[in-house]
């Protein structure tokens, strides 16, 4: 459990940071340390001022897709950024952004919401994740 | 069977995965070594999780029981 999961997230619809969240979270639970590093869409979603809002599903969601995760946001579900808040609480989960995407976005670390710990390299990313497995998502 | 003296309880029924094991082991790092904690739930992924979640941080799944729709699970921290 020693080795870290390094989740490397790219996109930035909710279905996708919700999967994202929950390995988190369960990470975090078992005592895992987790690296996340924020590129592209992903990292759009983590403006301060875009993270409560709808960031639209995956394209083979569908009509049916949309039913089914708003009918699981009814039931209760805590929306991503709230199971990523609650991870950090648990556990050791750093969450860095991209400094290439920040360009691309234009972005000042100040524009980020308060999840994200800092802004980094592909370097910096690869020497965090040591020997642990690296997800695309 | 001895009654197992819980000292807290976390009410996870209707929570989903993986909050029912977040909540869980929020709570457990909360308590002394040796108390036991009664968990809730109504995820079905439940009854893996607590028990893979129990063997891998070495706390001990000591009871474990489903009615219809809910179910219980008691944790002893190591």
């Amino acid at each position: 459990m020693d080795e870290p999961l390094n989740l490397v997230l790219f996109s930035g619809t909710d279905d996708k940071l919700q999967a994202a969240a929950v390995l988190t979270a369960g990470a975090a639970a078992l005592g895992k340390p987790v690296n996340i590093f924020l590129q592209y869409w992903a990292l759009d979603a983590f403006r301060a001022e875009k993270i409560g809002q709808d960031h639209g599903l995956a394209p083979e969601a569908g009509s049916a897709g949309r039913a089914a995760v708003d009918d699981l946001a009814a039931a209760g579900q805590a929306p991503w950024a709230e199971t990523l808040r609650q991870a950090k609480d648990l556990g050791e989960v750093d969450i860095q952004a991209c400094s290439l995407s920040m360009d691309l976005l234009k972005l000042e670390s100040t524009d980020l919401d308060p999840l994200v710990d800092g802004v980094e390299g592909v370097t910096a990313f690869y020497l965090n994740a040591g020997e642990g497995q690296v997800v695309f998502i | 069977m001895p009654v197992i003296e819980i000292t807290q309880t976390v009410d996870a029924r209707g929570l989903s995965c993986p909050m029912p094991i977040v909540k869980t082991a929020q709570a457990v790092k909360t308590l002394p070594s040796g108390a036991a904690l009664e968990l809730l739930a109504t995820d079905a992924g439940s009854i893996k999780d607590v028990a893979a979640w129990c063997k891998a941080t070495g706390n001990e799944l000591v009871e474990q029981s489903s009615d219809a729709t809910v179910y219980r699970f008691v944790i002893r921290k190591k």
